[in-house]
């Protein structure tokens, strides 16, 4: 023959001086093996491409959700830390009559005289109704609120002027006012210099505050001086609610006294609240949320695993010849299984990776939308990449042992 | 000791007590039933020397096909013994038949099983596959393998590009690749016209002069009859052993004393 076979030669030897050396087949490199197991994906592209489908949207959804989540949950850290969690409110509360209970004209300078306290700062509700002009009947309320606030207020809440001027030492005596952003939309002021009016009285926009994140209340209003909203609007000058802030270490101890401080022997009239508390709630109840379609994302996986293990069977049923072939060229069992389940999970890995990458497209996409800095924690691409492995493996164990299973001559015998 | 007279001999020169080479195949008292007393094979004994060309014949049903899975140790005996390359294919487990089956024996299917998207060259590699042979090697010697059945000029043509003789010599370089002690050929020709069919027959005497065993199973008598040994099965047994030198027609007594012989030549 042209073509020596050592391996034969010296089989033939051995047999003939009496003893065969040992029958052990071969192993499959790896490269042999990924390539066995791309053999049935390259011929039926359609089906594959589908099957691998089905994995694709439960990866790309469970990517997408945690990286959506993740997003938003850096950019309401991100807000937090510029808008700062040091920021404590007190409200005055309702006696046990029902009563709305004032709180103290003092209050501010007591609040000031607590020891890590920087900033304390108050509003004031001011019975002052609010029309676009005297055109408008009083009854047609505005839905906007007049308060009176302290000069020092903006600087308090890291509040920010989108148009005009805030009050001053000089305007706070004035009948000018600050319109809230959702005020001024409401009244339709779109810049400083038009007038409103209160109760009977003109005044005159002098600014718009942008939002104001961390009190959003105060978007519905229009803020007048103290000095202003006694000397117009009959203001008693007891401040409704006080604004404080003290470094972070301290937040909590200055939380313990701080009813005390602003109504002594009726602490329980005053509401202390920590407005930072409501934007990470609402982080919070996200998190139901990303749950549910995380379960949901899951269900997709799941069924997307279904679909590869019936292609798997179905792969198994059409290619009996084949196996029966192979079974014929010397492969063994493990072989044949080996061929299926790397079938199987260059399948699934297919979904997978398509998955993550669509998942990632769509957090980037959606992320941008929202103005957001994109997040995709490496941890959900990888998580969800090793799920698929983990399917491909479930899903592709079944038809690889039936291929295994079957016997050399039913197989070559299928039709 | 000297050589049976088994009809198959080798004419050479006597070998030397102890050198004598081992069958290629050795079948004793073969018998292969099913559940429900379907008899496939009833005490076959055959013995193929190394270098023969035979043709098993007979009619559907006649237990050919079971002799083929048989041989080719696809299938198992009910009882009796068989060897391949002098393995007793009893005492080996499934891993070592399919071992077995990579480095000793080649497979030549009716209708080529060709995978239909790949060429050539990957066809016939892929017989190598389970053998050890790295994928370098694999197709350097798939592409010599294909040389020898005259299809160099095929080499990067898929099956669907063939013609059903191209196609069936693609298969037999797939079988041929791995130096096989023996070519079993399952009805070579049946999906062939008779031009193709005569083009496969020639190239299989040629592999056979060349050192091949090859054994051929068919239904066809004009067939079987241009290759020098004919096994003839009917109903599971062998009828008739017809080594093309010897004249008379052998009968069933000579069938029954095969075995003596070849335990006496051990």
């Amino acid at each position: 023959m042209n073509l020596p076979d050592r391996g034969n030669l010296r089989d033939r030897r051995a047999a003939s001086a009496g003893h065969l050396p040992r029958l052990r087949p071969a192993r499959l490199s790896p490269g042999d093996i990924l390539r066995l197991g791309a053999v049935g994906l390259r011929a039926r592209r359609a089906r594959v491409v589908l099957s691998a489908l089905g994995i694709a949207i439960g990866i790309a959804t469970m990517v997408t959700v945690v990286g959506l989540s993740q997003s938003s949950k850096s950019d309401l850290m991100a807000r937090l830390d510029r808008l700062g969690t040091n920021l404590l409110t007190v409200e005055a509360g309702t006696d046990a009559q029902g009563n709305e209970v004032k709180l103290p004209k003092s209050a501010v300078a007591m609040v000031e005289r607590i020891g890590p306290v920087r900033h304390a700062t108050a509003t004031a509700n001011v019975d002052a109704r609010i029309r676009r002009s005297d055109v408008v009947p009083e009854e047609r309320s505005a839905g906007v609120t007049t308060q009176a606030a302290r000069t020092d207020l903006l600087a308090a809440l890291n509040a920010r002027v989108a148009e005009g001027t805030w009050l001053n030492r000089a305007n706070e005596h004035l009948p000018v006012t600050v319109l809230g952003s959702v005020a001024a939309q409401r009244l339709g002021v779109t810049e400083p210099g038009q007038k409103i009016m209160m109760d009977d009285e003109y005044v005159v926009v002098v600014g718009i505050l942008r939002p104001v994140e961390l009190v959003p209340t105060l978007d519905r209003v229009a803020m007048v001086g103290f000095p202003a909203a006694e000397k117009y609007f009959r203001f008693d000058g007891h401040p409704s609610m006080i604004f404080e802030r003290s470094p972070d270490a301290t937040v909590e101890d200055v939380r313990a006294v701080l009813a005390r401080t602003v109504s002594p022997g009726a602490e329980g009239n005053a509401k202390v609240s920590r407005p930072s508390d409501a934007l990470a709630a609402k982080a919070a109840t996200d998190k139901g949320l990303t749950t549910l379609m995380l379960g949901l994302g899951a269900v997709a996986l799941l069924v997307g695993g279904v679909g590869v293990a019936n292609t798997m069977v179905i792969s198994v049923l059409e290619r009996r010849q084949e196996i029966g072939l192979r079974r014929a060229i010397g492969a063994t069992r493990n072989a044949i299984r080996l061929q299926f389940l790397t079938e199987s999970l260059l399948l699934s890995a297919l979904g997978g990776a398509t998955g993550a990458v669509l998942g990632a497209a769509a957090t980037f996409g959606f992320a941008l939308a929202q103005g957001w800095t994109a997040v995709v924690p490496p941890w959900s691409v990888a998580a969800g990449f090793t799920a698929t492995l983990f399917i491909g493996v479930l899903a592709g164990l079944y038809p690889a042992v039936r291929a295994s299973r079957l016997h050399p001559t039913v197989a070559l015998n299928a039709t | 000791m000297t050589k049976p007279p088994t009809p198959a001999a080798i004419p050479t020169a006597p070998v030397p007590v102890g050198a004598r080479p081992t069958p290629v195949v050795e079948l004793r008292d073969v018998t292969k039933s099913y559940a429900g007393g379907v008899h496939a094979l009833r005490g076959v004994s055959l013995t193929v020397e190394a270098g023969e060309l035979l043709a098993i014949v007979g009619p559907s049903g006649s237990g050919k096909s079971t002799m083929l899975h048989v041989i080719g140790t696809l299938d198992a005996p009910t009882a009796g013994t068989v060897r391949v390359a002098g393995y007793d294919v009893g005492r080996l487990s499934d891993a070592q038949l399919s071992a077995l089956r990579s480095r000793h024996i080649g497979f030549v299917f009716q209708h080529f099983q060709l995978a239909a998207g790949r060429d050539a060259v990957d066809n016939v590699a892929d017989g190598l596959l389970y053998g050890g042979v790295s994928r370098k090697e694999r197709r350097a010697r798939a592409r010599a393998a294909l040389e020898r059945v005259r299809l160099g000029h095929r080499l990067d043509h898929r099956p669907a590009e063939l013609s059903g003789g191209e196609k069936q010599r693609v298969a037999i370089a797939r079988a041929l690749a791995g130096e096989p002690d023996l070519l079993l050929a399952d009805e070579p020709t049946g999906a062939l016209d008779t031009a193709s069919g005569e083009v496969v027959m020639e190239l299989l005497h040629e592999l056979n002069a060349a050192g091949t065993t090859v054994c051929v199973i068919t239904h066809d008598n004009e067939i079987a009859g241009s290759l020098p040994r004919r096994v003839r099965f009917r109903d599971g047994e062998i009828v008739s052993d017809f080594p093309a030198q010897q004249a008379s027609f052998p009968t069933r007594h000579q069938q029954a004393s095969f075995p003596a012989q070849q335990a006496s030549s051990q």
